[in-house]
C-alpha cells in the first residue's frame, strides 16, 4: 500500500529517488504486468478479437479455478513431473557413468569421444520419431526421450570437469599410490563435483523441455503438454493459457532453485 | 617437415583410427543384426538400406529442397530473433529503469519451453511459415537478450570511466567501448540462439509441416520407413555440424582483436 501512496505523493521525483533501488525496481516490476493485464482487459472489452481467440483475463482465471477444483490439474502436474524425474534419473545416471569413462580414461575418451560428439550434433527432437518406434508412443517412449535429453549435458560437464582436475591433485594421488577406485572416490568425484552439478542442472532444464516436447508429440496422456494439445484440438484458448502459465511457474521454480544452488 | 610435426600427424592419425574403431564395431554389429533378421526392418533397417534411402532422396532432389527449406526457416527465424534480441538486450543492459520494468515479465515468458507455444500459435497464426518462423525467432530471441544484457552490464567500470575522461558522447561510448567489450558475451548469446533455432525448427517441422527435414522424419515414421528416419537423422547431424562450424569461424574472425590484446 505504501508504495502506491509514495508514488502518488506531491514531490514525486524526489520521493521516488529517495526510495531504496530494490524497492524502486520491484515497484516498476509490478507496473508492466498490471499494464499488460489492463491492456488485455481493454482489448477484450473492445472486442478486438472474438472471445474464443482472446478470452478475457476473468475467463482464464475462472478456467484455472475450475481446473484446480474440479479438473485433473494436480494429476497433470504430477504426471509431468514424475515423467520428468524418471527420465532425468535414468539419463543423468547413464550420463554420469559415461562422462566419467570419457574423463578418467584416455583410451575411453579416444574410443568413445568421437561417437559421442557426432551424436551430439543431431537435434534432440530428431530422436522423437525413432524412440517412439522403438519404445512406443506411451509412457516408455516419453521417459526414453526425457532420459536421452538429460544424457548429453551430464556427459559433457562430467567429462570436462574430470579432465580439468588440477595436475597437482593427480600427482598427489600418484604419490599416495591410490588405486583407481580410491582416485575416483577421493579425488575425481569431489574435484569434479562443481562441474557435475552444473551438468545436472542443465540436464534438469533439458529434461523439462523434453517432457513438454514428448507430451506434445507422443500419445495423449495426463500431463501439461497433453492439455496444450487438448486445448488446440478443442479450440480452448483459455485452457492453453492456463497450461502455459503453469509451465512458466514450474520453469521459474526450477531456475530459482538452480540459482540458489 | 620437422620431426615434431611428423609425430603430431602420426598421433593425430593414430587418434583418428582409434576414434573410428567404435563406430566401425557398431556398424558391424548393426549390419550383422540386420543381416540375421533378429529385428524387423521397421525397428532396425540395415545400414545399406539407410544409405540407399539417403542416395535416393539425394538423387531425386528431395534432400536438397527440404534441407534448403529447413535452413531458410532457421535463417529467417534466427535473423528476426537475433536482431530483435540484440536491440532488446541492449535496452535492458543500458537502462536500469527499462530493466526493472520489463525484466520480470520477460523472464517469466522465457521460462516456458519455446515449443510449448506451438499449439497456441497454430490457433492464432495457422500452421504456415509464419507460425514456424515466429517460434524459431522467439527461441533464438531469449538467449540473445539474456547474454546481450549481461554482457553490457559486465563491462568493467574502468572502461566506462575512460570514455568519460575522453568525453565520449553516449553513442561513441556505446559503439567504441561497451559493445566491443561485450562481444564475447554477445557471441555466446548468438551461438545459443542459433542452437535453439535449430532445435526448435526440427520440433516445429515434426509437429506441423509438409516440407523440411523434420517433416521427412515424421513422414518416414508414419510410413514405418525407419531407413528414411535414420537417414534424415544423419543429415540433421551433418548440417548441424556445418552450421556450427560457420558460426565458430565468424566468431574467430570477430574476436581476433582479443587474441592480439595482451
Amino acid at each position: 500500500m505504501s508504495r502506491i501512496t509514495i508514488a502518488q505523493s506531491g514531490g514525486r521525483p524526489a520521493a521516488w529517488q529517495r526510495l531504496p533501488p530494490a524497492l524502486r525496481s520491484s515497484v516498476l516490476g509490478v507496473v508492466t504486468p498490471l499494464a499488460l493485464l489492463g491492456l488485455w482487459q481493454a482489448a477484450c472489452a473492445a472486442h478486438v478479437a472474438p472471445p474464443y481467440i482472446l478470452p478475457s483475463p476473468a475467463a482464464v482465471a475462472e478456467r484455472f479455478q475450475m481446473e484446480l477444483t474440479g479438473g485433473t490439474f494436480w494429476l497433470d502436474v504430477s504426471s509431468s513431473l514424475s515423467r520428468m524425474l524418471e527420465g532425468f534419473v535414468l539419463g543423468s545416471a547413464g550420463g554420469l557413468a559415461f562422462g566419467l569413462l570419457l574423463g578418467l580414461s584416455r583410451l575411453g575418451e579416444r574410443l568413445c569421444g568421437p561417437v559421442f560428439l557426432a551424436y551430439r550434433q543431431v537435434a534432440l527432437f530428431a530422436w522423437v520419431p525413432l524412440l517412439s518406434m522403438w519404445f512406443g508412443g506411451g509412457e516408455a517412449g516419453k521417459v526414453a526421450f526425457v532420459a536421452l535429453s538429460s544424457f548429453a549435458p551430464t556427459v559433457v560437464n562430467t567429462w570436462r570437469a574430470t579432465r580439468a582436475i588440477p595436475a597437482p591433485l593427480r600427482e598427489l594421488a600418484a604419490v599416495l599410490t591410490f588405486g583407481r577406485l580410491d582416485y575416483i572416490r577421493l579425488i575425481a568425484l569431489p574435484g569434479a563435483l562443481p562441474g557435475i552439478v552444473i551438468g545436472l542442472r542443465s540436464a534438469l532444464i533439458y529434461a523439462w523441455l523434453a517432457t513438454v516436447g514428448a507430451e506434445l508429440f507422443l500419445d495423449i496422456a495426463p500431463g501439461i503438454g497433453g492439455r496444450l494439445n487438448e486445448g488446440r484440438d478443442k479450440f480452448e484458448v483459455d485452457l492453453m493459457l492456463v497450461a502455459l502459465a503453469v509451465l512458466a511457474v514450474i520453469g521459474l521454480a526450477f531456475s530459482q532453485r538452480a540459482a540458489c544452488g | 617437415m620437422s620431426r615434431t610435426g611428423r609425430r603430431r600427424i602420426a598421433t593425430w592419425t593414430g587418434g583418428l583410427t582409434v576414434g573410428l574403431l567404435v563406430p566401425a564395431v557398431l556398424l558391424g554389429v548393426w549390419s550383422a543384426v540386420a543381416a540375421k533378421g533378429w529385428l524387423p526392418d521397421q525397428l532396425l533397417p540395415a545400414p545399406a538400406a539407410v544409405w540407399q534411402a539417403l542416395l535416393e532422396n539425394a538423387a531425386s532432389g528431395d534432400l536438397l529442397s527440404n534441407t534448403l527449406i529447413s535452413l531458410q526457416r532457421v535463417g529467417e527465424g534466427f535473423a528476426f530473433g537475433a536482431v530483435a534480441g540484440l536491440g532488446f538486450g541492449a535496452l535492458l543492459g543500458l537502462s536500469m529503469t527499462l530493466r526493472a520494468l520489463l525484466d520480470p515479465c520477460f523472464l517469466l515468458l522465457a521460462q516456458v519451453p519455446p515449443l510449448a507455444w506451438i499449439p497456441l500459435l497454430i490457433l492464432v497464426l495457422g500452421i504456415d511459415e509464419g507460425m514456424k518462423v515466429t517460434v524459431i525467432a522467439w527461441a533464438s530471441f531469449v538467449p540473445v537478450v539474456l547474454n546481450m544484457a549481461q554482457g553490457i552490464r559486465d563491462v568493467p567500470a574502468p572502461l566506462r570511466e575512460l570514455g568519460r575522461v575522453l568525453t565520449f558522447d553516449p553513442w561513441y561510448t556505446l559503439t567504441r567501448i561497451v559493445l566491443p567489450a561485450a562481444v564475447p558475451s554477445i557471441f555466446t548469446g548468438l551461438r545459443e540462439g542459433l542452437a535453439n533455432a535449430w532445435q526448435t525448427m526440427v520440433a516445429a517441422e515434426l509437429f506441423a509441416s509438409s516440407e523440411g527435414l523434420g517433416y521427412l522424419i515424421a513422414y518416414g515414421r508414419q510410413l514405418f520407413q525407419l531407413d528414411l528416419v535414420l537417414a534424415m537423422v544423419v543429415v540433421l547431424g551433418v548440417v548441424g555440424l556445418l552450421v556450427n562450424g560457420v558460426l565458430a569461424l565468424a566468431e574467430q574472425r570477430l574476436l581476433r582483436w582479443q587474441a592480439l590484446a595482451p
